[in-house]
């Protein structure tokens, strides 16, 4: 099994920081919570204060570390380049080796690392979420769709579906002769709370004639877990992942999902060999639409007439550090039915962080509830995405916020913009 | 270590959660810019000038060193706990009190951020032009402390041009105001502009007054590659010597150039080896006529190429080329000082000449850019630390450099203040005389020096 890097091997790149600050101006904790311990050179400075053995892990250290999104802004914003969010997933492997995981950690590497529990999980939480989040009627004035007391905390989510979209569809599903064949790297977040978007993918790559498969035996891709510290998972799941996308040749493997396209195309990269071809060959599907000339065809569709409803987009994180910022908005600016206005500060992190909010729900929603007033300024009537995770988050901010906007993702508009079969 | 009973004592004056003698905290902040650390005893976070005051009180009362710190993202040192003792950190006092569109004047706290506050003037049609590197993340307290600098400066000035009015704690603990909100006062002496650039020595800044300016309608770009360095400096004197005072005027050198080479993809021909970024802002129509004008002035003077942005977006592609320095050094040498020498503007060619002198005579790498509209000159001394005898020879090297500057009328920081890094080095610059009359002024208002003691002079 490939083993990821320990925080030692970090030390050069640690040594990199020149403690200038600018990660100030780029991280979504600090911007909610003034303190250096809160900003990446903060972080980077006690990892170093740990390796060199001048304060051991004590429960400051830990706090400080266990307060980073891993969103990767300031690696983006800085200079030198120091990858911080890496940094901080080592030092938190080094604290769940020598402490031992969190409860919550626990859980999350129980659930993770043994698939088949996750999926009875999730489809008992299915048939039960009409009794768990209760649906408010759309007239009710509230405007929280799912009213859900998520660990008593005021979160509101969506429903888990009762049939997981993988259980939905077939593993294969025959393209066009002389077009690529795909993998489809589904992820949680669409095989369990939002099948309409895997559905909505199916049909993007039907009207280009693209052949996908959607292997069964896929499982997390393992950021959670690289959140959560538990190096050991991420490298089980890694290692199933590689052996459920490569048993039939493909050209590219899929993802619609931000943080899957960071977890199998960039953590994997890291450990190198057969994970770097995988990641190699993962593409976000915009890119990929992009490249197929998707914007082009849809500009030769016949014209619908109507009112344009007015669209903003949020950059997830785990595409825009990875330089995934134009190809989203390419496709959706060529979409009839869409009126496209940027939002401020569009590329800023929702404040999810994966386990991040469910640790740090307060912060969470503060660094969300600014988020919320930008897609308020912005005049939008939906804020879309490229990943379950930010539209979870950001639906969650407006409902807070007592907006009317709802956040959704763009292969969901891009389905209605579809001929119809 | 402070005894127990007066980390208590700071605890009852600003409430438990905002002092700090967790070691994390210490080691978060000790450190800034220059890459040097120093543990503080303890850290606080005060929100008013009252609280500050009480501060100031006790630690006059105990004897303990106060160090205030903004952002902590200097480059001389100035916000280090050289002694220990407190660090008072301002990021609590981060408030826009105010914006007066009619009189042109805003209130804030000294932890509001540089370009918060410019952005939040800017939506208004307002203008705070002083634009430090670091304005994103500096605080504004920080930049009066410092009397922070930035490329507009050649056509606005720096901060302290902007400053009209300060709320200052006394480093013996009483609150006093300096100046106020209109555009004339001349009643006793300046004490706003004894404070800006005092670098945290005379006072704590808990509020200051700052002037604004309508914002331009509308700004342009220009990026102009030369043959030499001498076309470049040429090109700057010509301009201003034809009453025209652009925004901003950048230069990079030709070591500069290669290293953006080396570094990026950007383009930039061979024949280059020396580039000015050109900006001007005003009435749009006056624009256009402004740099025709320039051109035709410049064109002579071994220009190479001329890109000229229409689009914001444009003029941020012009600007990449300044933005890639930083990282591009990093493949010369992975330490480096970044010195902030400033010269009279005609003599940056023969500034740049002594440098290019020196970095032969010590063998090290030494890239200069910066803003050649002021003669600002950021020389960049690239070292590896690790490499035995080449700290030494950065050292005298930076010391030439120093005195290379002096000679020419200058001085040896434009816009980073002295702090622990120029320390050393003032006896160069100010005479014995000038020195004691500035010791004789700190000494009247800090008598026990308690307040960030040991920067800007040697005790």
């Amino acid at each position: 099994m490939a083993k990821l890097k320990n925080l030692e091997d970090y030390r050069e790149e640690i040594e990199q920081c020149v403690k200038c600050g600018a990660c100030r101006a780029h991280c979504p904790v600090f911007g909610a919570e003034r303190r250096e311990g809160r900003v990446a050179r903060g972080k980077v400075a006690l990892s170093k204060a740990v390796l060199d053995g001048e304060i051991g892990l004590e429960e400051k250290v830990l706090e400080d570390l266990s307060q980073c999104l891993l969103c990767g802004s300031c690696c983006a914003g800085c200079p030198n380049k120091v990858p911080t969010e890496e940094i901080v997933a080592a030092a938190r492997r080094k604290i769940a080796e020598q402490r031992g995981l969190s409860s919550f950690g626990k859980g999350v590497a129980a659930i993770l690392g043994r698939p088949k529990l996750m999926n009875t999980l999730a489809k008992t939480g299915g048939r039960f979420s009409a009794l768990l989040f209760r649906k408010l009627p759309e007239n009710s004035g509230l405007r929280l769709r799912f009213p859900a007391p998520y660990l008593e905390s005021g979160r509101t989510l969506p429903p888990l579906t009762a049939r997981p979209f993988r259980e939905r569809c077939p593993e294969r599903i025959e393209g066009k002769e002389g077009m690529p064949t795909v993998a489809f790297f589904t992820g949680c977040g669409i095989n369990y709370m939002y099948p309409e978007i895997g559905e909505a993918f199916l049909r993007a790559l039907k009207f280009l004639g693209v052949t996908v498969i959607i292997p069964k035996d896929q499982a997390c891709c393992g950021l959670p877990a690289v959140s959560a510290g538990a190096g050991t998972v991420v490298e089980q799941l890694a290692e199933q992942n590689l052996a459920a996308l490569t048993h039939e040749p493909v050209d590219y493997v899929l993802t619609a999902c931000a943080s899957c396209n960071a977890g199998i195309g960039k953590i994997y990269a890291d450990l190198g060999g057969d994970y770097q071809q995988l990641a190699a060959k993962t593409r976000d599907i915009f890119v990929f639409l992009v490249e197929m000339g998707l914007p082009e065809r849809l500009a030769e569709l016949p014209k619908k007439g109507g009112v344009r409803t007015r669209v903003t987009y949020h950059d997830p994180c785990h595409l825009r550090t990875r330089g995934i910022t134009k190809e989203p908005r390419a496709i959706l600016k060529s979409l009839p039915q869409v009126e496209f206005v940027e939002m401020e500060d569009a590329a800023t992190c929702c404040g999810l962080g994966g386990t991040y909010s469910v640790y740090h729900y307060e912060n969470s929603k503060r660094i969300g509830a600014k988020k919320a007033g930008h897609i308020e300024e912005s005049g939008a009537e939906l804020v879309a995405t490229d990943c379950p995770g930010c539209i979870m988050q950001l639906q969650d901010s407006i409902n807070h916020a007592g907006g009317s906007q709802r956040a959704v993702h763009i292969l969901e508009l891009l389905n209605e913009a579809l001929p119809k079969e | 270590m402070l005894e127990q009973r007066i980390i208590r004592n700071l605890q009852q004056t600003l409430g438990k959660e905002h002092v700090s003698t967790d070691k994390a905290d210490l080691i978060c902040y000790s450190y800034d810019a220059t890459q040097q650390q120093f543990l503080p005893d303890v850290v606080i976070y005060p929100a008013t000038a009252e609280e500050v005051a009480l501060v100031m009180k006790l630690a006059n009362a105990e004897n303990i060193p106060v160090f205030p710190r903004g952002a902590g993202s200097g480059f001389t040192g100035g916000s280090l706990p050289t002694r220990g003792g407190i660090v008072l950190s301002t990021e609590r006092m981060n408030r826009i009190l105010e914006i007066d569109s009619e009189n042109l004047v805003a209130t804030v706290e000294p932890g509001v951020v540089t370009e918060q506050f410019q952005k939040a003037v800017e939506k208004l049609g307002l203008f705070y032009p002083p634009d430090p590197a670091s304005l994103k993340f500096s605080t504004l307290g920080g930049n009066v402390a410092e009397c922070a600098g930035g490329p507009r400066c050649v056509k606005y000035g720096v901060t302290k041009d902007f400053i009209i009015g300060l709320e200052v704690v006394t480093p013996t603990g009483d609150i006093i105001t300096t100046g106020g909100p209109t555009m004339k006062g001349v009643v006793g002496y300046d004490l706003t502009k004894l404070i800006c650039g005092s670098e945290g020595t005379l006072g704590i800044i808990t509020r200051i007054v700052i002037k604004l300016l309508p914002l331009p309608e509308a700004k342009k770009t220009m990026l102009v590659l030369f043959d030499s360095i001498d076309g470049a400096a040429r090109a700057v004197s010509t301009i201003i010597g034809h009453k025209i005072i652009p925004t901003t005027l950048e230069f990079m050198d030709g070591r500069t150039l290669d290293c953006v080479r080396q570094a990026t993809d950007l383009e930039v021909p061979e024949g280059a080896r020396a580039v000015l970024i050109i900006e001007v802002d005003g009435d749009r129509e006056f624009l256009a006529k402004q740099v025709q004008k320039i051109q035709q002035l410049i064109q002579p003077l071994g220009v190479v190429e001329t890109r000229t942005a229409e689009t914001p977006e444009e003029s941020e592609a012009l600007w990449q080329i300044r933005r890639s320095v930083s990282a591009s050094l990093r493949k010369v040498n992975p330490d480096k000082f970044n010195e902030d020498i400033c010269v009279p503007r005609s003599k940056v060619p023969e500034m740049i000449r002594k440098v290019d002198a020196i970095a032969e005579k010590y063998q090290i790498p030494i890239v200069n850019f910066g803003h050649a509209g002021d003669g600002n000159i950021h020389v960049n001394v690239m070292i590896d630390k690790k490499v035995p005898g080449e700290l030494e020879r950065a050292h005298k090297a930076i010391e030439e450099v120093f005195r290379g500057a002096l000679e020419l009328g200058g001085t040896m920081s434009g816009e980073h203040g002295v702090g622990i890094a120029k320390a050393p080095y003032i006896p160069l610059e100010i005479s014995e005389k000038a020195a004691d009359y500035m010791k004789t002024i700190k000494k009247a208002l800090d008598p026990n020096n308690i307040l960030n003691p040991g920067k800007i002079f040697l005790d």
